[in-house]
């Protein structure tokens, strides 16, 4: 069943020298329960494709095209929305984390307020019960420690303990739809693995639906049930997972994934998976 | 085990930093002596000839009299410390031209400058942060363009002039504004517990005093008002810029949260380290630079006290500024370390 629907979403930047496409009219349907990764190199326009969706993109990009979120039969097209509309969805529908941890949560707020402040607004619950839930949230992404952890400031987590909060924070209100922006990028590898398996449970338990952008394929066989790839403001090739790491029809996908290294991936992605999950050890003695 | 001992010596992490900067401040008040007591020593102008009149100073008698009795006679460093002495104290020395303890003097006048500062101060960042904040999210619109322009002249106008011509226009054309002074002639001092005559008048319930200090206030508040608010303008506009830039703002912007908490517990509260250290150094120029306002509006305060001891030659006047406006900038900076403490969990559990 479908929960996001984007139809030739086209995205220009204003320059000196008139509009420039940045994303040329892509098509791109994210179903409940399932992890889509957006994949492409810098520059293809995959992060402003996300934040298109949540209305964030700067005053000097202009859109066109659609994008329908259809929760409970109610069809919402986000974009151009007015601000009232986008206000009940960012957060509250739709969330959002971000590549650096260290730099999307505010230094100088405790992690318990930056946790709440969305919850107590999106769903008017009362300080202490958002209390509650925040730390519910912490247990659930494996933060140590909850209740003193919401009292802590982010610079006294780890980088892998930073993007769990931010994930605890964009799960906060129970969205449908997590857009997640190169969500392991900034973190070591053994730490990365650990963030992949989370996703991949919340997607699992709680039917979430998640759009993974990134760059790196490793990752994006990890976990990406459906995976398109981009390539300077279009989408060149979009399959299943299988498919598209074993039988790559467009030329830059198999250049791609030729620039992966290690050639186990084409022969089993499970076994990449496996891997990188054996890792998360060392990231839970942290 | 470990992880009670952690906690212990965490306990009061603020307490321990704002320790350091207290310890700090006092070896800096030491530092400020030694360069007021220094510079004064070095001015070209013998004390005993400022001190005594002319005939005086021409009978070695009577001068070697006046430089046993002040010490004048001893090493350089023995004054020093006999300077030291006397200021733990509280001792600054006699005004030659009040004939007052300089410390008295200092005293009466401080709060005067402190009530035209702190109104100043204040006013300026309310209306600094609002105007800097409008202009950073309107960026390269209009009104920002408007507000840059009006922000630059207040910047750039003398004040002097414009104390000149603001009581010109609001005092004798007008009459909107009060005359010169901290009260009209036909109303009492308030009894002295703060010596800020506004807070005082309300302490004592009198508010019609009250009102009339208020309305003298306004003028010189004014003035100083309109430089500092060009500048905090200016400076703000910049810091909000820089934080809206910010991914947290991005990511609170993601999360639905309603614009003015955006702007106030996201944006404002990022700009908070880089203004207030502005704010900081502005409230220690206000201090001392009231000079020129304070001679314009006879407004009896720490400027024109140092505008007079220093055309008298007053040495152990001008030395008591020197070291007044030495220790409250010290005073301020100490403050600013302090919310820095407050505001930023980093400076505070570093």
């Amino acid at each position: 069943m479908s929960i996001l629907r984007i139809t030739n979403l086209q995205i220009d930047v204003r320059t000196q020298g008139g509009p420039r496409a940045v994303v040329d009219g892509i098509d791109l349907t994210l179903e409940r329960g399932r992890i889509h990764g957006l994949a492409g190199e810098s520059g293809s326009g995959k992060t402003v494709t996300a934040l298109a969706i949540l209305g964030l993109l700067p005053e000097s990009m202009t859109t066109s095209g659609s994008v329908v979120l259809d929760t409970n039969d109610v069809d919402t097209e986000l974009l151009g929305a007015p601000r009232q509309v986008l206000a009940g969805i960012r957060g509250r529908r739709i969330a959002m984390v971000f590549q650096d941890p260290s730099t999307s949560l505010h230094p100088q707020l405790s992690v318990g307020r930056q946790l709440t402040d969305h919850m107590r607004h999106h769903l008017k619950l009362g300080k202490r019960d958002a209390r509650d839930r925040a730390r519910a949230l912490l247990e659930r992404v494996r933060v140590p420690d909850p209740t003193s952890a919401l009292k802590k400031f982010p610079h006294q987590f780890s980088g892998g303990q930073r993007q769990r909060i931010a994930i605890a924070v964009a799960l906060a209100c129970e969205p449908d739809v997590l857009l997640a922006d190169e969500p392991t990028t900034a973190l070591d590898v053994t730490v990365q693995a650990g963030i992949l398996q989370l996703l991949r449970e919340l997607v699992d338990d709680a039917g979430l639906s998640v759009l993974l952008v990134t760059h790196d394929l490793g990752v994006m066989s990890a976990v990406a049930d459906e995976v398109a790839v981009m390539r300077a403001g279009v989408i060149v090739e979009s399959a299943p997972r299988q498919q598209l790491f074993t039988d790559p029809q467009h030329a830059y996908t198999r250049s791609l994934l030729a620039a992966l290294p290690g050639s186990k991936l084409e022969e089993s992605p499970e076994a990449l998976v496996a891997e990188l999950l054996n890792a998360t050890r060392t990231e839970a003695i942290e | 085990m470990g992880e009670t001992a952690r906690t212990v010596r965490a306990s009061h992490p603020f307490l321990r930093y704002a320790g350091r900067r207290v310890i700090t401040s006092i070896l800096l008040v030491i530092g400020v002596t030694l360069v007021t007591f220094i510079l004064t020593n070095l001015v070209p102008g013998d004390p005993v000839a400022a001190s005594l009149g002319q005939r005086a100073a021409e009978d070695p008698a009577i001068v070697a009299h006046f430089r046993a009795e002040y010490g004048l006679d001893k090493p350089l460093v023995v004054q020093y410390f006999t300077y030291l002495g006397n200021l733990l104290h509280g001792n600054l020395g006699i005004s030659t031209t009040t004939h007052d303890a300089v410390a008295a003097d200092l005293a009466q006048a401080l709060p005067a400058t402190l009530e035209i500062a702190i109104g100043a101060i204040v006013l300026s960042v309310v209306i600094g942060v609002v105007l800097g904040t409008v202009a950073a999210y309107r960026r390269g619109k209009v009104s920002d363009h408007v507000l840059r322009v009006v922000s630059l002249a207040g910047l750039s106008v003398p004040t002097f002039w414009l104390a000149l011509a603001l009581y010109y226009f609001l005092y004798f054309k007008l009459h909107i504004a009060p005359g010169s002074g901290r009260l009209s002639s036909d109303f009492n001092t308030p009894h002295t517990i703060t010596g800020l005559y506004t807070i005082d008048a309300l302490l004592a319930g009198q508010l019609d005093t009250f009102f009339d200090a208020l309305s003298h206030l306004f003028l010189p508040v004014l003035v100083l008002t309109l430089y500092t608010v060009g500048l905090l303008t200016r400076f703000v506009r910049t810091a909000v810029l820089e934080i809206l830039d910010q991914d947290y703002v991005r990511a609170a912007r993601a999360k639905g949260l309603p614009t003015r908490t955006v702007v106030w517990s996201y944006v404002l509260r990022g700009a908070s380290i880089p203004v207030l250290t502005v704010v900081g150094l502005a409230f220690g120029s206000l201090l001392s630079g009231t000079v020129l306002v304070e001679s314009i509006f006879s407004w009896p305060g720490i400027g024109s006290y140092a505008y007079q001891a220093a055309s008298h030659l007053d040495l152990p006047g001008v030395m008591g500024v020197g070291l007044l406006i030495g220790v409250m900038y010290l005073l301020v900076n100490l403050i600013v370390d302090l919310l820095y403490g407050i505001l930023d969990p980093r400076v505070r559990l570093a």
